[in-house]
């Protein structure tokens, strides 16, 4: 309301009143309460985290200083180690995995297919639902007595064996096969969209050198859509590093803790072992795994767009 | 395209007869991706319609042979979760009442943001707007221990009011981000004519900036309803039992290793939790997809 009696006040063009420099205020007052907001929630909570992961903290938080004995303790732990080697192994293979099964549908969509949204939508629907649900309906599909070793059992192939949620060294590919099924959708849209930018004149002028398709891709197609490929990973490499529920949903971080996660070892200390310390400390570890990503691929944006800026 | 003789065979019929193989082979394997794709949600579809023996003798993967509702009914009202026996139906309706409210506010927050971030910049917005952007990235497990203590220091744990205020704070960040980087390409220019005409702050953002939002509030929405609904650990954290979001509330039953596998109602469940953000996919896909490509690419 103010601000209309504000408009009003400039319309009949008095030289700046009070009303006015209050106005031009307006926007950053709106503001406010979101920057507040965020920079409350990014800077003063993660300092918060760091302080508690830097303190002898245990079923509640302390802030009694014990420097980074917490730290120390965290990379002595078998478990933790477990679930950071489980992080390396997931994410290769989660990554690698969803940006080829994103890429190889995104290609197969591309030739000017009927029907294409109706592919699109049964391709990418999986995004949609929640871990917990994508987790619970495949823990079911590995179950042995009732899932796809059943199937393939009752089809008369009565030695198979295809039992990974229960298996110590395999129960971690259980969820790598998952997450793929949830996320290449997500690779494909992207893909897709970079496909669809791709010059046609130089595809064409490809065909005309008579370049096979297959050659087309690679050479012509592919390197042109390299940044794709990198923005896909970086953001795989982040639902990664986060992965949670899809694992609790599909085997509880085990058998044993063979499955152990970064973020399953952060909520096991804070909530059920009342170590608060150090998971904060392994949650600050998280934190810091996201910015090994997220920071060489903002500098990278930037020295591209400082690139494009001159070769223009 | 193994074929030396078609390959080099010049007569329409031959090349005919490679684009059929090819076309059979590209539409062949859509079509096994398909399946694979699919599976999971049949299976739940059947099941959650199939009698439990009948699941029992023939397994998960099978075509349906007997039909009853009686598994939603039990998985809507009367199944016991957590030594509660009422079915979903509660943690369903905490869903709706963090989702609605948590996505409207943040997406309105979002806007207005996004259109002083974009139209009305100031020294150091650009700095502010960066800052702010670290919230998409941040990982939930950071900030477990400060809501903690707020929402137990304000009485709002174990509330959706405080899974509302969880969900605001951390959706800012992505709202603000998508918003303002729509809103960058509305020309500056229309906006300095309406400040010349006398219009201000609120009048330019009413008259002009919301009229040509509508695509970019969709995709918003869409993004913070399924987002939110889907959430998970700040919902297993900050509350338990009858007060838990649908997430919560599935786990519980679904990963009750002692429970009977009754697969029937576990598969009504998983729908009961899947649903509304499948509808939401299936009528807003466009908007949806646009949503994950403008998420990541920027």
């Amino acid at each position: 309301m103010t601000t209309l009696t504000a408009t009003t006040t400039a319309f009949t063009q008095r030289p700046a009143g009070l009303r006015d420099r209050l106005a031009g205020w307006v926007p950053f007052a709106v503001l406010l309460p979101s920057l507040v907001a965020s920079f409350i929630y990014v800077f003063v909570f993660t300092a918060w985290t760091l302080y508690i992961s830097l303190s002898d903290s245990t079923l509640l938080p302390t802030y009694g200083w014990v420097g980074l004995d917490n730290y120390v303790d965290l990379w002595a732990s078998k478990r933790w180690n477990v679930a950071y080697l489980n992080l390396f192994l997931f994410s290769g293979f989660y990554v690698l995995g969803s940006i080829a099964v994103g890429l190889i549908l995104a290609i197969l969509i591309d030739q000017r297919i009927r029907g294409e949204a109706a592919w699109r939508t049964i391709f990418l629907y999986p995004l949609a639902v929640s871990f917990i649900v994508t987790g619970t309906v495949w823990s079911w599909l590995y179950s042995p007595n009732a899932g796809i070793e059943f199937l393939v059992r009752r089809l008369g192939f009565e030695n198979f064996e295809f039992a990974l949620t229960s298996s110590r060294d395999y129960a971690i590919y259980s969820i790598v096969l998952t997450g793929i099924w949830q996320s290449s959708g997500f690779a494909m849209a992207l893909f897709l969209a970079g496909l669809r930018s791709v010059d046609q004149d130089l595809i064409k002028a490809a065909q005309i050198d008579g370049a096979s398709p297959f050659r087309i891709y690679r050479r012509v197609v592919l390197p042109t859509i390299a940044p794709i490929f990198i923005a896909v990973a970086v953001v795989m490499l982040q639902f990664a590093i986060k992965t949670f529920d899809l694992v609790l949903a599909l085997t509880k971080g085990g058998p044993g803790i063979s499955t152990t996660f970064p973020a399953i070892y952060v909520y096991d200390l804070m909530f059920q072992r009342g170590q608060i310390g150090q998971g904060a400390a392994a949650a600050i570890m998280m934190l810091l795994a996201l910015a090994v990503v997220l920071v060489p691929y903002s500098l990278y944006l930037v020295w591209r767009r400082r690139r494009e800026a001159t070769d223009v | 395209m193994s074929d030396a003789a078609l390959h080099n065979d010049p007569e329409a019929a031959a090349a005919q007869r490679r684009y059929l193989a090819t076309r059979v082979v590209i539409y062949g394997l859509l079509g096994l991706f398909a399946v694979v794709y699919l599976t999971p949600l049949l299976v739940v579809v059947f099941n959650s319609f199939r009698d439990l023996p009948e699941i029992a003798a023939n397994g998960l993967i099978a075509l349906p042979r007997s039909f009853s509702t009686h598994a939603w009914q039990d998985a809507w009202s009367t199944f016991c979760i957590n030594g509660t026996c009422e079915g979903m139906r509660r943690n369903f309706m905490n869903s709706l009442w963090m989702t609605i409210p948590a996505t409207a506010i943040s997406t309105m927050l979002g806007a207005i943001n996004g259109y002083i971030l974009s139209k009305w910049r100031f020294p150091g917005s650009e700095v502010l707007f960066t800052c702010m952007l670290f919230g998409v990235f941040m990982p939930g497990q950071v900030a477990l221990m400060p809501w903690a203590y707020i929402l137990g220091g304000t009485g709002l744990s174990n509330t959706t009011a405080g899974l509302v205020l969880v969900h605001v704070v951390q959706g800012i960040s992505f709202t603000t981000l998508f918003c303002r980087n729509f809103f960058v390409g509305i020309p500056d220019d229309l906006i300095k004519a309406a400040r010349i005409d006398g219009a201000g702050f609120w009048r330019i953002f009413r008259k002009i900036v919301l009229p040509l939002s509508p695509p970019i509030l969709i995709v918003t929405v869409i993004w913070q309803f399924t987002g939110i609904w889907n959430e998970f650990l700040y919902g297993v954290v900050f509350t338990s039992g009858r007060a838990q979001p649908i997430t919560a509330a599935l786990f519980a039953l679904a990963g009750n290793e002692t429970n009977v596998r009754n697969y029937d109602v576990m598969s009504a469940g998983v729908l009961i939790a899947a649903l509304p953000p499948l509808l939401i996919y299936f009528f807003g896909g466009k908007y949806f997809v646009r949503g994950l490509t403008q998420g990541a690419v920027k």
